[in-house]
């Protein structure tokens, strides 16, 4: 107590024009609510009843009035409006480089994998000056990450991903909060976000990694591991096969789906395929797949991603759907079926 | 306000009113008089404005510290729920239809009574009955989920009294569609003749309006509320994600109806500043048919820009620009009325009683609320802003600002005609002055706090101990509120018991309600009125001159009030 602080810092490239239009806003605001204010005022004063002034000629209407006080609002509304939507595309749209980092958010914690295999509970470390990416997913209910001193803002949702991106530019420590009310312990669900120097920023990824060496494994390393775990190369091998289609080069690939239509495959979609694959089967094969609901975490599920990213790009190959489908009955992943003729790597 | 003079035989045998007629329990509970029901809601609605103000205090005190004062987590989270689901359900919604509407949409078109006299009548114990679920949940554990009620946290997650509370919403819900369909109906077929829809009063365009949205939004959140109960009670996946739901389908249902149930808070009391403005500075509401049709405006494109609500709860970018603009463009109508209220009182002869008191307090606290939602409705600056305490400041100053200063200024308005009683001048003043300079100080604080980065619906904020001084000053401020909210409860209390006798019109306003006696018999007129003139036939200047002529001499700026007055 003591100060009174007026404004939040401005740790990320976002909050300087964030302030800006958020003090072209404020200015309008005062300015109308003063005008209006004012002449409610005087108008209250001079015309009180009694008071000797000319009352003559008051009109009950008056077009050319009305017309300025609908227009002019109207206007001053809609640039608000397009300049806030310019800077909210900007918000929305991350670099193609930002660096990624995963998100998982639960009653009543954040927890944070960095690709390289460092994980950290409400806290995050970014570098100054990067563009970070994060992609977020919830495991329960809905929270809403939020860095008041970035100017960032995004709900996390069970089910499926969303993402913030944001370029530090100022080296502290700022406030890591949940926004959106998610049970007992919504007002302790938060932490810190500690933006380094580059070099401090590399030399914290390699202590934390040692400090937790078991842990030391990359994201994709843990994904491969899952991978093998259960068998997943087993029916998706490097080209497709009749037992499930190749996962190579997936990412980006558009999918088409045994009902007809097509998806773009990002990470929502790779997600739903590997936790409940039968809700939207890829074209030409049964749901044969096991559904991993309820077995793979969703910590799992975005390490299994990882590894699903580095297999490699698909082998340009003619669109066919396997020759032979798969005899009746045979759902059973176990059943031993014929190898279709695809070269092994 | 002008107290009943020699002018009537006023000391004979007391009139026959809707009050005195019969005093039997039994007369009131199964009246059909809307005057009677009006006063039932009164009471029943006011009663639950009590608790819901007991709940924000209590918020307010664990606010002061950064780890709270007196509550657990758990506690506070119901809390801040009752508050919530108390305050818009039981009190906002219903406050100036089910009261005001209620007593004056017949008095004012010249009817006799409401359409359907016992519908009216089921829409109050529909009401209670929705009371009792919401004080059943209150009473066995409370609920933590805040109004909201967002899934999957409501309807998987939270160990709370949700199916109770739902219940009591649901209930609520159904009482203001009765209510609806009651003021369309009426406001269609009854009016008296010569009351041509151009000739009604503002607050019955206003009371029209807000049933259209009663009836068209107020089921689908009865449904989605249903929905949630049948997750909850079935497991059958229809919000969660684990059973094959989205949980976001909910918060698109969800404001499909509660961005308009806004308008149902506010347009009521719009309506009521009309009436106000036009009376106390002695002219026609300027701009008639603008103030008229932004009411229908608002309630058409209030249905579509319930997206704003969700901005960052991964609603697509194209989508979000969608809702943005059309947010932006249903603020004018808003802006119409106030540019119009604001030119009736040019040239007017204007009194400042206790009723205008509150409509200028109406016209302050609702331009800083409506200016402030053009920060919410675009999307860059709602990023920042969404769920943080700018959020509750601006719709504190549009729900409690626009709706309560519309909703006090109203029943101190018509309090003569409901009860045939004049109240305290002084205190009316003094109690519009303490709630306008309270509610400042409660909600400004709040809207730094916010751009600061304080979420809402914290209950620890020790992260953010640099915050505490500006809770502290809300806090202190809602302790000015409160006084103000409360005085009314006592002075007009002594008036209804002691005030002196009203008469038919002591604001010498216009409008059929106020031809009839004051409380009006159980039939509201004797004969059946005829129509004749425009609205608000009131002429300042007319009126100015005809003062002088009565006082050449130098005269006071107004009158001495009477006792009581
Ligand atoms: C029994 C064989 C089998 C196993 C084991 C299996 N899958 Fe599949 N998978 C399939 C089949 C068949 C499909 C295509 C039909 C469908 O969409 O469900 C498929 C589809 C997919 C797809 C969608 C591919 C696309 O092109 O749309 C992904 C991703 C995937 N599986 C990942 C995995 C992962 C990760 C594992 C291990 C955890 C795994 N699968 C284990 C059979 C299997
Ligand atoms: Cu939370
Ligand atoms: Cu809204």
């Amino acid at each position: 107590m003591g100060n009174f602080p007026l404004m939040p810092e401005q740790a990320s490239t976002f909050a300087g024009p964030y302030d800006v239009l958020f003090l072209v806003t404020t200015i309008l605001t005062v300015v109308f609510t003063g005008l209006v204010s004012a002449l409610v005022v005087f108008f209250a004063l001079r015309y009180r009843k009694g008071n000797k002034v000319n009352r003559k000629g008051a009109h009950d209407e008056h077009l050319p009035l009305e017309l300025t006080w609908t227009i002019l609002p109207l206007i001053l509304g809609l640039v608000i409006f397009f300049w806030a939507a310019a800077l909210f595309t900007h918000m929305r749209s991350a670099p193609k480089d930002a660096m990624e980092i995963y998100v998982i958010g639960k009653q009543w914690m954040w927890h944070i994998q960095h690709p390289d295999g460092v994980r950290e509970n409400n806290e995050l470390h970014v570098p100054l000056g990067k563009p970070v990416k994060l992609i977020m997913i919830s495991q329960d209910v809905l929270h809403s990450f939020f860095i008041p001193q970035f100017r960032v803002k995004q709900d996390v949702i069970p089910g499926r991903y969303t993402t913030l991106w944001f370029e530090p530019s100022k080296v502290g420590r700022y406030n890591l909060l949940c926004a959106e009310y998610c049970g007992t312990q919504h007002s302790e669900m938060g932490g810190f976000v500690e933006v380094m120097e580059q070099a401090e920023y590399q030399k914290w990824l390699a202590s934390k990694g040692a400090r937790n060496f078991d842990q030391k494994l990359t994201m994709e390393k843990a994904g491969e591991a899952i991978y093998k775990q259960y068998n997943c190369a087993g029916c998706h091998e490097a080209n497709d096969s009749i037992r499930g289609p190749s996962l190579a080069g997936l990412f980006g690939k558009v999918v088409a789906l045994e009902k007809g239509d097509s998806v773009t495959a990002d990470n929502s979609y790779v997600r739903e395929a590997i936790l409940s694959p039968n809700d939207r089967l890829t074209k030409g094969y049964i749901a044969s797949m096991p559904t991993y609901k309820g077995q793979i975490t969703e910590e799992q599920t975005l390490q299994l991603m990882a590894h699903i990213k580095t297999l490699g790009v698909a082998q340009p190959k003619p669109t066919m759907a396997p020759a032979v489908s798969p005899p009746a009955g045979s759902t059973d992943p176990s059943v031993p079926d014929v190898r279709p003729t695809g070269t092994p790597e | 306000m002008k107290e009943e003079t020699n002018s009537m035989p006023a000391h004979d045998a007391p009139q026959v009113n809707y009050l005195n007629w019969s005093h039997t329990v039994k007369s009131w509970l199964l009246t059909g008089d809307h005057k009677r029901i009006a006063m039932l809601y009164l009471i029943s609605v006011s009663a639950f404005f009590l608790v819901g103000s007991a709940a924000a205090g209590l918020i307010r005190l664990e606010l002061t510290s950064p780890r709270g004062v007196l509550l657990e987590n758990e506690t506070y989270n119901k809390i801040f729920t009752m508050h919530g689901v108390v305050m818009v359900f039981f009190f906002l919604i219903p406050a100036i239809p089910a009261i005001l509407g209620n007593f004056l949409v017949p008095l004012m078109i010249g009817a006799r009574d409401l359409a359907f006299p016992r519908l009216n009548l089921l829409s109050w114990y529909v009401y209670m009955a929705g009371g009792v679920c919401a004080v059943i949940a209150m009473m066995t554990g409370g609920v933590d989920t805040g109004w909201t009620f967002y899934t999957p946290y409501s309807s998987m997650y939270s160990k709370s009294q949700v199916v109770w509370a739902i219940c009591g919403a649901f209930f609520a819900g159904f009482s203001s569609i009765f209510t609806g369909i009651n003021f369309i109906v009426t406001i269609h077929k009854m009016r008296a003749p010569g009351l041509t829809w151009f000739r009604l009063p503002l607050f019955v365009w206003a009371q029209y309006a807000t049933s259209v949205i009663m009836i068209l939004g107020t089921p689908v959140i009865a449904i989605t509320l249903l929905l949630v109960v049948v997750e909850r009670t079935l497991h059958i996946g229809i919000f969660d994600p684990k059973l094959g739901g989205d949980p976001v389908l909910f918060q698109h249902l969800f404001w499909f109806y509660s961005h308009p149930a806004v308008y149902i808070m506010i347009l009521p009391s719009m309506g009521v500043i009309s009436e106000l403005m036009a009376c106390f500075s002695r002219k026609r509401v300027f701009g008639y048919s603008f103030v008229a049709f932004s009411s229908l405006a608002i309630a058409a494109l209030g249905f579509l820009v319930w997206g704003h609500h969700m901005f960052v709860s991964s609603q697509s970018m194209y989508q979000g620009m969608v809702f943005s603009i059309i947010s932006t463009v249903v603020a004018v109508p808003s802006a119409i009325k106030v540019f119009n209220w604001t030119a009736t009182m040019y040239k007017g002869s204007i009194r400042l009683e206790t009723p205008m008191y509150y409509a200028l307090g109406f016209l302050g606290l609702f331009l800083i609320g409506g200016l402030t939602g053009l920060y919410l409705s675009s999307m860059a600056t709602d990023i920042h802003l969404h769920d943080t305490y700018f959020v509750v400041a601006h719709f504190h100053y549009v729900m409690v600002g626009g709706t309560i200063m519309g909703y006090l200024g109203g029943l101190h308005f018509w309090w003569p005609k409901m009860t045939g009683r004049l109240y305290s001048e002084f205190w009316g003043r003094l109690s519009a002055i303490l709630v306008f300079l309270g509610f400042n100080a409660t909600f400004m604080p709040q809207f730094v706090v916010g751009y600061l980065g304080m979420p809402r619906r914290y209950h620890y904020y020790y992260l953010m101990p640099e915050f505490q001084i500006w809770h502290v000053l809300s806090s202190f401020g809602s302790i000015l509120l409160a006084v103000g909210f409360m005085l009314p409860a006592f002075y007009l209390t002594w008036s209804y018991l002691k005030g002196p006798k009203a008469g038919p019109n002591p604001w010498n306003a216009t409008g059929l309600e106020w031809t009839t006696q004051s409380p009006p018999m159980s039939h509201n007129f004797d004969e059946p009125p005829i129509v004749t003139e425009e609205a608000y036939a009131y002429d300042a200047e007319a009126e100015e001159a005809e003062d002088i002529e009565e006082a050449p001499a130098a005269k006071p700026a107004h009158a001495p009030k009477p006792a009581g007055g």
